[in-house]
């Protein structure tokens, strides 16, 4: 971006720590409103919504498409439905209010600053999110621009978009699992057992890597890092010390507690199918 | 399939007439996580929401979904309601989102979703939709690692005799439905775009271990079997009450068969009296009387809705225990290594 040759140009500091944090809905719904665009649009734009937290940092939680029109030179918004939405939304979530605008796309184009524009007086200082759907560097670029004003001495010359540093949170696509998130068709949900299954594949392959890092360390085929003996050995020490009875009789009773729920809720099971049957048995008769 | 080639329009018609059962909900990500925002945001409040998408065959596909503010029991707000949703619809229908209702979606507390409301709120939809599915997500279960999503729908028998409002011992029996039938679960699958997935492939994080991972591996589950066992006890107090209800009707019941047997007896005797006496004997019915007025029966449908409750607790518990039991084994082989 300009990149300011003279000593006087001056790039302001203080907006350049703001961070925005970004929640996988935010991506699914975009691009489901990307897919589902007009067939003359090659964009979708829309609102951002979302809270500031205390620390400055910019949650973007929701977001809802806004049709537009774009011809060279000029967008025109449809400000009306903007608000209508905007309005619906905060029926559900008073606390979401607008934080910024997406477009779809590779970084900020022409016509964005006049977007801008308009969500700066919807909101103070809002946040630009671009999506690349193209894959135009073969990667899922995500951004997020603040708009920053580049002056000259004490004279405004123009706004610049300043990229700022964007954090996914992915520990609610977490929740629901990658595998299911990621392939185009998941004919059956995970149930418990096979979710505590895989788990448990997993950490036994952690366990298993950190033994063969903890032996070819021994061995000498690879070089020591203390960072990483740290930790091993902060995570072996905060395993609590027990004797090896205490432990058995803890378990024990632990699975003995189990044991009792699940034969409570058998013979209820029971006795409910016992019932039923009673039922039919008194139809026959 | 020449023949077939051949049939009129009007014989297409016919036969798209019989809808094939629904078999299958297919739900795209974007639904999963919109409906998972939602509920857990207000929880432990219980929201709901629409689905919108089509019904295709025996598949119905959700393809969007949006929130209903929190309910208030005010008819000016009811309203309101309304015109929120009509906006809501109205809105993404300008967007190029399916504009089909096919169903609800609601949050739910450790699974004690079966209640006399969702029944009501099924059948209103049924109504105006002839497919409809409530999809129900429970945030309490998903603290254990688990993706507590469930599509279910009413039966079509329990539905028929719901119309008819008639939930006496003898119809059911004549319709052969237990408490087990009221509720059809269905399959769900996930979808997604091509367009997402390739997202999800990209951004997915490179870390061996997940939240989800953490969560399974909580070694207390106490609290949560605590509070089910609490509502499996509430169900068992509740059904003993049911019980009693039809004890009490029972008891009703024969002491009016005795008391008409005995006022039977009475008033044959008495016309045996007044034939040999040469008088018109009197009818052997008196609608008049009290005793022949029929005691109406309490309704099965409470006592099948816990039925439901109870079984459903009791697969609660014998999931989370089971999980827990894995769990346990793996620490012990842990400590044991």
């Amino acid at each position: 971006m300009a990149s300011g040759g003279q000593t006087v140009l001056q790039f302001p500091q203080a907006s350049t720590n703001l961070t925005a944090r970004i929640h996988p809905l935010v991506i699914f719904n975009i691009c489901d409103c990307f897919v589902r665009r007009p067939d003359q649009a090659e964009r979708v734009i829309g609102t951002l919504l979302g809270s500031v937290l205390p620390d400055g940092t910019v949650d973007i939680r929701n977001s809802y498409a806004v049709p537009h029109n774009e011809s060279s030179d000029q967008v025109a918004l449809d400000i009306d439905y903007h608000h209508n939405m905007l309005s619906s939304q905060q029926k559900v979530n008073p606390k979401e209010v607008i934080v910024g605008w997406f477009s779809t796309g590779f970084g900020v184009t022409g016509g964005s600053a006049l977007i801008h524009d308009f969500y700066s007086r919807e909101v103070p200082n809002p946040v630009h999110l671009t999506i690349d759907t193209g894959f135009t560097n073969l990667g899922a670029s995500i951004k997020a621009f603040v708009s920053v004003n580049l002056s000259l001495g004490d004279q405004q010359l123009a706004a610049q978009f300043q990229e700022i540093p964007l954090d996914l949170r992915m520990v609610e696509a977490e929740l629901v699992g990658f595998d299911i998130l990621k392939t185009a068709m998941v004919d059956k949900l995970p149930g418990d057992v096979e979710g505590m299954e895989a788990t448990m594949e997993r950490l036994l392959a952690l366990i298993d890597d950190v033994y063969k890092y903890v032996d070819d360390v021994v061995e000498g085929r690879v070089a020591p890092d203390n960072n990483i003996g740290r930790f091993i050995s902060d995570t072996i020490s905060s395993m609590p010390k027990l004797s090896s009875e205490a432990f058995n009789t803890l378990v024990n009773d632990s699975l003995q507690d189990q044991l009792l729920l699940l034969y409570l809720s058998s013979i209820t099971r029971t006795q409910l199918s016992l019932a039923e049957k009673l039922n039919t048995a008194a139809q026959i008769l | 399939m020449a023949n077939s080639g051949a049939r009129s329009f009007l014989q297409v018609a016919a036969t798209e007439e019989v809808a094939p059962p629904l078999r299958v909900v297919q739900i795209e990500g974007l639904v999963v996580l919109k409906i998972i925002k939602h509920c857990k945001e207000f929880s432990p409040a219980l929201v709901t929401g629409q689905l919108l998408g089509l019904d295709v065959g025996s598949v119905l596909e959700v393809t969007n979904c949006f929130p209903f503010p929190i309910r208030e029991e005010d008819e000016e707000v009811e309203a309101e309601g309304a015109n929120y949703q009509l906006e809501m619809m109205r809105c993404l229908r300008e967007v190029n989102v399916d504009n089909n209702t096919v169903g609800w979606y609601q949050s739910t507390l450790f699974g004690s979703y079966q209640t006399v409301e969702l029944i009501e709120t099924f059948m209103n939809y049924q109504e105006n939709i002839r497919r409809c599915v409530c999809i129900i997500y429970d945030p309490s279960r998903s603290n254990q690692g688990v993706l507590a999503l469930k599509a279910l729908k009413l039966s079509d028998s329990f539905m028929e005799l719901h119309r008819t409002n008639n939930f006496t011992g003898e119809k059911l029996r004549e319709k052969n439905l237990s408490w087990v039938d009221i509720f059809e679960e269905i399959p769900i699958k996930v979808s997604n775009s091509a367009l997402i997935s390739a997202f999800m492939t990209e951004l997915e994080p490179d870390t061996p271990v997940n939240q989800c991972d953490y969560e399974r591996l909580q070694l207390s589950t106490h609290p949560y079997l605590e509070r089910n066992m609490e509502f499996l006890i509430e169900c068992m107090d509740d059904l003993s009450m049911e019980q009693q209800k039809f004890q009490f009707y029972y008891r009703n019941l024969s002491r009016q068969q005795a008391q008409q047997q005995t006022w039977l007896q009475k008033r044959r005797a008495e016309n045996m009296a007044r034939k040999a006496a040469g008088e018109e004997p009197l009818p052997e019915e008196d609608p008049s009387n009290p005793i022949f007025k029929p005691i109406p029966e309490p309704s099965r449908l409470d006592g099948f809705l816990i039925n439901n409750q109870i079984a459903n607790y009791c697969n609660q518990i014998n999931g989370v225990a089971g999980q827990s039991f894995s769990r346990l084994y793996l620490m012990k082989a842990l400590h044991e290594s």
